[in-house]
Formats: C-alpha cells, structure tokens, sequence
C-alpha cells in the first residue's frame, strides 16, 4: 500500500493536466499561458497537457480578475475538476484584481471564491514563470492526501499559498 | 486450441502480459512523434504509464442508476475486448487458432467503437452526443472498406481462420488488401487526418468529457489496444512465415513499430478533415483499393 502511494505520488507529480479557466481576464495572461505550451516553451517535457473538460484536469488554470458575471461559472468549473485538485492563479488579476481593484463590475480576487495553491504575479507573467508555477503545484499535488476533493466546500486558503516570482 | 493456449493467449503474450506495456509504448511514441516533428522533446518515456496511475488514483463524480453504472461499464467492456481482440492475433502460428476465428476477431475490434458511441450519448454530455454522432458516421465510412479488404485476404486464401492465413504464402493480392485495411487504420483509431470524434479544439475530449479518473484511464488503455490490435492485423498478415518461430515474432514486432511510426507521422502531419470530406474519401477514393482486391481475389479463386 506504501509502495502504491509512492508511486501514485510521484506519477501525480508527473503527469500534470490543466483546464484553462478565464474569468474575465484581458487576454495578456491567455496568450502567455498558451504560449507556454507551444513547442518554444515545451511544457509536455513535464507531462502537462492541456485538457478540453475539467472532468479530465488536475489543475485549474484561472486568469483574470473575476468578474460578477464569470464567478459562478468559475464555481461550477472547481466544482467539475475531480479530486485531487489544485489551482494556480495566473497573473496579478487573480490576485488581487490589479489595474481593476474598485471596480463595481468585479467581485475577485480570486481566492475569495475559490482556494488558490499557487500564485503566478506578473501583468503578464512570462512563459517560462507559468510553467515553474505549473510544476509547483503538481508537487503539492502529489503529496496531496483528500482523494475527494470535490466534496470539500470552497474556503479561503491564501494564508499558505505559495508565491512563484518569474 | 485448448483452454491452456487460449489462456496463455489472452493472459501472457500477445495478450494482457505483453499488450498492456506495448499499449503504453504506443501511445508514447505517437505523442513523441508529433513533439519531434514541432522540434520539441515531447512527453518523457513511460509518460502514458504516469498519467495510467494518476488518473486510477483520481476520484470520479457520483453518478446513480442504471445510467451510472452503464457508464462505468462501457470502458470495461472495450477494454476487455480490445484485449481479446490482441490475444487472437496469430503472432505465433500453429499455437491454437480455430475456424471462423478472423471474424471474431473483426467483431471484438469493432467492439471498442461501439462502446464509444454508446458512452457518449448515455453520458448525456452535449459534445459527448456530437462526439459520438461523429464516431457513428465514420464507423460507416471507414467500415466498408475495412470489411471488404479483410474479406478479400480471407477469400484469397480460402479461409477465415488467422492461423492458416498467417502460414500461407503471401500474394500480391493480399497486399493490396492490406493496403486498404493501412488506409483504414487512422480512422479506426482516430487520429489525425480522422480525428473527428476527439477533436479537441472543437468538441472537448467529444464521447469522453463526461469521463473521469479510473474510467478515463481504461479509455486510454482502450485506446492502446486498438493500436496493437490493428496494427498487429496487419503486421502479422504481411509477414511471410518463416521457418523459426521467434524470427516471426521477431518481424512481426519490427514492422508493428515501423507501421506505428508511420501512422503516428501522418497524424503530426496533417490537419483534421470535415465531416463530409472524410465519408467522401473513404466511399469514393478508398472504395477502389477495396473493391480491385476483392474483385481481384474474387477472380483468382475462379480460376484456380
């Protein structure tokens, strides 16, 4: 049993999928985070693989700051992710909403809603800087324990977030 | 074929013991392919393993009644008879076989589809639904020639059972046929120039959105399978026997592995076909190869 938690662990830490989830983001952070899995940048070397369904992802990839419109459809996708899951937010819109704090359309930052593991800053962040926040949340991943995460009820969590600086 | 060959078959070699890992070669080396292709390094070797045990180890949503436990069937039964469709291939000749066992063996091919579509619509997923439409329309398309090309090489030889068509001296009719079965296989397995059903970019992962965790994994292996047993198809119908045994194990594995790389080049090589294009080229352009080998094989049985 030992032997099959290790090795589940270390094939979660390998094998990262992740859903694409814009909630309301400027497109800056979009465009960064696909081009951090074009052939430049070559994210499948860790195993990631971007996922069409949520049902198939392992981490959830939020960009933008959330806006009232998108924040139940933002609840609905951490809902669909099965467990265990981890979510890196990408960019400093999530954040802490950026250039658009005050904003009477918004009801971010992210972690108000959702519990973020990783935080990607940067407006926007570099390519390469997604793909090491990519990678630090597949090690927390791996050690993650709740293999039903779906259950769990969305809390705030950003006192233990870890930071990645690009 | 006895109970203990038949086991051994399914359980050992070709079948679950040297399947499984040869599934997750395939399915490497096919990621592989298209990542040296882009110039990149691609997936680290035993990547399809990784994902194998992670996705076993991710919980999947509850799903209730019939409708739930049909969807946590579907996988089982493809997988199973993509792994039974392995065991049959007569890699070994004169190690079992019996009479009508190519038609078994085209039965539990067709299986793993079948089960596609039906996953689909019963996930009651809109892109699972248009996903499985798109698997039905290219069943048909790809299914008339696939049949007539097998039907060809059986007729030829006489025979629907594998061993003796395995043993039997190779013509030039019966490469024409499996010609036919090659052009056939990206559909079969639906990559790329078919990529229809899973077209990611437009309908998600298409049958298999609602799928999660454990069930998804058995997809993938599902997926593997069908690789080795099309391709073993056709490898070990192309290989002329020889007088050892392990010389024919030896080319049938060779030439599987060169026709997995070309399959897996065509895919990284080109873009995914519409709809209607894909039904036209295999009901106009395809159905020539089909029906010159039959009519072919066809002629040759008259005469002699």
């Amino acid at each position: 049993m030992n032997l099959w938690k290790r090795m589940l662990c270390a094939c979660r830490r390998r094998s990262p999928w992740i859903f694409h989830m814009n909630s309301g983001s400027c497109n800056g952070c979009d465009i960064e985070l696909i081009a951090a899995l074009t052939p430049r940048y070559d994210a499948e070397q860790l195993g990631v693989l971007l996922q069409g369904s949520p049902r198939h992802a392992d981490i959830l990839c939020v960009t933008g700051p959330v806006t009232r419109t998108s924040a139940p459809a933002v609840h609905t996708v951490y809902e669909q992710v099965c467990g265990p899951k981890a979510v890196v937010a990408i960019g400093s819109c999530p954040a802490s909403t950026n250039v658009f704090i005050d904003s009477r359309v918004l009801v971010g930052p992210l972690d108000k809603h959702i519990p973020v593991d990783v935080f990607v800053p940067g407006c926007p962040p570099r390519p390469d800087a997604i793909v090491k926040g990519i990678a630090a949340a597949a090690s927390l991943l791996a050690d993650r324990t709740d293999s039903d995460a779906c259950a769990e009820p969305p809390a705030v969590s950003a006192g233990n977030a870890e930071e990645v600086q690009s | 074929m006895n109970l203990l060959t038949a086991l051994a078959r399914f359980l050992i070699f070709p079948g679950l013991l040297f399947a499984v890992p040869a599934a997750w070669l395939v399915l490497w080396l096919e990621r592989k392919t298209v990542a040296l292709l882009q110039q990149r390094i691609g997936p680290p070797f035993g990547q399809p393993f990784f994902d194998f045990v992670k996705l076993l180890g991710k919980s999947t949503p509850p799903r209730a009644g019939v409708n739930g436990t049909l969807m946590r069937a579907w996988p089982l039964i493809a997988v199973s008879a993509s792994l039974g469709a392995v065991g049959l291939l007569p890699v070994l000749p004169s190690r079992g076989g019996f009479q009508g066992d190519l038609i078994l063996l085209l039965a539990l091919m067709e299986l793993p589809a079948i089960c596609l579509i039906i996953a689909g619509f019963s996930s009651r997923s809109l892109f699972g639904e248009i996903g499985s439409a798109r698997e039905a329309v290219l069943l048909i398309s790809y299914n008339l020639v696939f049949l007539m090309a097998v039907v060809s090489i059986a007729v030829s030889q006489h025979s629907f059972r594998l061993e003796s068509l395995a043993t039997a001296p190779i013509t030039a009719w019966r490469y024409l046929g499996l010609v036919a079965i090659l052009v056939c296989l990206p559909a079969k397995l639906h990559v790329n120039p078919f990529s229809l059903p899973n077209a990611e970019q437009e309908i998600y992962s298409g049958p298999m959105t609602e799928y999660a965790g454990f069930e998804l994994a058995l997809w993938q292996l599902s997926h593997g399978l069908e690789w080795i047993a099309g391709v073993g198809l056709v490898a070990t119908l192309a290989v002329p026997p020889s007088a050892y045994a392990w010389i024919d194990v030896i080319s049938v594995l060779f030439l599987g592995f060169m026709l997995v790389l070309v399959v897996s080049l065509i895919a990284a090589a080109t873009a995914r076909l519409a709809i209607d294009t894909t039904v036209r080229f295999y009901w106009q352009c395809t159905l020539v190869f089909a029906v010159a080998a039959i009519s072919s094989a066809l002629l040759m049985r008259l005469r002699s």
